[in-house]
């Protein structure tokens, strides 16, 4: 793939929260790279670096105490580590817009949802208030809800519709570039399926790319071309759909999905992954799965390095320096 | 009953949407009958405040003295009574209420401005900027409000701006304080996030949407200050630190009246509760704005 074909392109990026006491390694030199017209799956655990890592794309790192210490961002060809705080404002919603967790908490509750949709528009494109706001009505009409509860206030929608309502305000400038932070974790399950395949019409509708993150396999599978699973702030296996569920490489990717029910034995015991997740301020010396790690050898006292093991899928596993390693998915 | 009506409707104007806006929040201001006795005791005192002019002469019927009738006794030709110099009592309250109603409202918008402005930036942006500022208003605070006003009038003159300034300044601490306090609650609100996230500039953030959220507690904030800066200027008066003699402030009529409380009471009863009246009042709208203007306690 050429370089012209990525809509973000994320190079060995590192963040930390720098605390009095302590610092938080959040991420640890993560690379990711996104085609135009691709949606992402970024799947971890609670704590994993996944928002921190969405955050760090809009420069939107709270600091202090977050600060980004190494690696490159560029967004289109943008480079956004060196970007200056106004030139943030103008990518910001125009180029790279957010869907937030939480629709009850992400929607401004004394503005009307149309103010809010209008805002954006009005912000990146300069029209008046009365077309921006005429905009919002249609936008409103796009995610399925009439244009004229535009006038309503975020306190009158359900949770579904307040989430439609927060994915109108992300796609209202035509952004090449959505990131979706848990977007269905505050949902119950059929609205959730009802969310995901509104988001996915729209953005091939749109033409634009997405970075999903969840912690869901389910909707993973549902709507994601590529996936990449992190844990504690690295990225240990990567690559397209098919190559994570049915080819899985990394025992932790493997744990993630034992740890699923399975809908043909219901009788069946979770298999949950042993032990926690180390502590972000302290992490391990070499792989920092490694504790867990049912398959773990000497080996694993090393960094491990990102190994191809397709030209579309990589694993960061040590246990690969074996060529007659394999993972045994959900035989435990 | 609104989306039914609404749901026949096209896309509606920002005008229209900003009419009906007013129109909900007027509805629901009427249905509180203290906010409603409170405003109607607000405009019927600004009513009188702005017609005293048209209606009185000052220079004979509030400082004209007339020692013929001196403190005489309410009745039908002197509603109030009479002071000691033999002026009408009732058409010195009712322009007095030019004075009060004018330091209570510039007073307080010094206090308002100064102190949100300060302590919006305080909380919104933290750090030392915020260290600075509550500091000083640490400081401000340390000393009595009236003791403060006071320190002010005498190093400024007593004159009815200098008042006004003194009064407004010894407001602002508890502006800053309230305004910081529910700035701290707002800012770090997901939705804060969100309008950054859509390139919006910092200073509209907290312009647009960090202080309508932050509202609430100042507008209580600024009608029971308006209430309590008007006794404050009532106490300035009365010690003779506020409006000069013979103007008829509120306070003054208070103080003139206190020699003769024994034998005249009426002389400090009635200013007393134009005081009284026009401090409830404003206290009785504050709460009803909070309850009509918070948007979680809409139907």
């Amino acid at each position: 793939m050429s370089k012209e074909n990525l809509i973000l392109e994320i190079e060995n990026l590192v963040v930390n929260y720098e605390l009095e006491a302590e610092t938080v390694r959040a991420v640890n030199g993560i690379s990711l790279s996104l085609e135009k017209g691709k949606i992402v799956g970024l799947v971890g655990e609670t704590g994993a670096g996944k928002t921190t890592t969405a955050l760090s794309i809009l420069k939107l790192i709270p600091d202090p105490p977050g600060i980004i210490k190494n690696g490159n961002i560029s967004v289109d060809g943008q480079d956004i580590i060196h970007a200056s705080i106004e030139e943030m404002e103008v990518i910001r919603g125009k180029d790279v817009s957010m869907i937030f967790q939480d629709p009850m908490t992400s929607l401004n509750p004394v503005f009307t949802v149309g103010d809010q949709i209008a805002e954006s528009i009005e912000i990146h494109e300069k029209i008046s208030r009365n077309e921006a706001f005429k905009r919002a009505g249609e936008m409103l009409e796009m995610v399925g809800i009439p244009a004229s509860r535009a006038t309503e206030y975020p306190h009158q929608f359900s949770g579904g519709m307040k989430q439609r309502v927060v994915i109108a305000i992300a796609l209202a400038c035509n952004p090449k570039l959505i990131i979706a932070d848990e977007p269905t974790t505050a949902l119950d399950v059929t609205i959730q399926a009802q969310v995901l395949s509104l988001i996915k019409d729209l953005i091939e509708k749109n033409n634009a790319s997405m970075l999903l993150i969840t912690h869901d396999l389910g909707i993973v599978a549902e709507i994601c071309d590529e996936v990449a699973v992190m844990y504690a702030g690295r990225i240990v296996e990567k690559g397209t759909l098919e190559d994570i569920f049915n080819n899985t490489k990394h025992p932790y990717t493997e744990g993630l999905f034992n740890s699923l029910p399975n809908i043909d034995d219901r009788n069946a015991i979770l298999k949950p992954i042993k032990g926690l997740m180390p502590d972000p301020t302290n992490l391990p010396r070499g792989c920092s799965f490694a504790p867990r790690c049912d398959y773990c050898t000497d080996i694993c006292e090393i960094q491990p390095e990102n190994r191809m093991i397709s030209h579309t899928h990589s694993v960061a596993c040590s246990a690969y320096e074996n060529p007659e390693f394999s993972i045994v998915r959900g035989s435990k | 009953m609104d989306n039914h009506r609404s749901k026949h409707k096209s896309i509606r104007t920002e005008k229209e949407t900003s009419r009906q806006h007013r129109n909900e929040l007027w509805y629901r201001f009427k249905k509180n009958k203290g906010a409603m006795l409170g405003l109607f005791i607000i405009v019927f005192l600004v009513l009188v405040a702005l017609s005293a002019d048209f209606l009185l002469d000052y220079k004979t019927d509030v400082i004209g003295q007339n020692l013929k009738e001196r403190l005489q006794s309410p009745s039908l030709t002197h509603l109030f009574g009479t002071d000691e110099l033999g002026r009408d009592l009732f058409f010195r309250v009712i322009y007095g209420a030019r004075f009060s109603i004018s330091i209570g409202v510039i007073s307080v918008s010094i206090g308002l401005i100064t102190g949100t402005f300060f302590g919006a930036i305080a909380g919104y942006f933290g750090g030392y900027i915020e260290e600075v500022i509550m500091r000083i208003t640490d400081i401000m605070s340390a000393i009595p409000s009236i003791l403060l006003a006071i320190a002010i009038v005498t190093a400024l003159g007593a004159s009815t701006l200098n008042l006004m300034i003194a009064v407004g300044v010894a407001s602002i601490p508890e502006f800053v304080r309230i305004t910081r306090a529910s700035v701290l609650m707002v800012r770090n609100q997901e939705f804060i996030e969100a309008a950054r996230a859509l390139g919006v500039k910092e200073w509209k953030i907290i312009i647009s949407h960090v202080l309508p959220n932050a509202l609430a507690p100042i507008i209580v904030q600024t009608t029971l200050t308006t209430g309590s800066s008007i006794i404050s200027a009532s106490g300035l008066s009365f010690l003779g630190l506020g409006v000069p003699a013979p103007a008829p402030e509120w306070g003054s009529l208070l103080s003139a009246g206190r020699k003769f409380i024994r034998g005249y009471a009426y002389l400090t009863l009635f200013p007393g509760m134009a005081i009284m009246f026009t401090v409830l009042a404003f206290n009785l709208m504050g709460d009803g704005l909070r309850d009509v203007l918070d948007p979680k306690l809409k139907q």
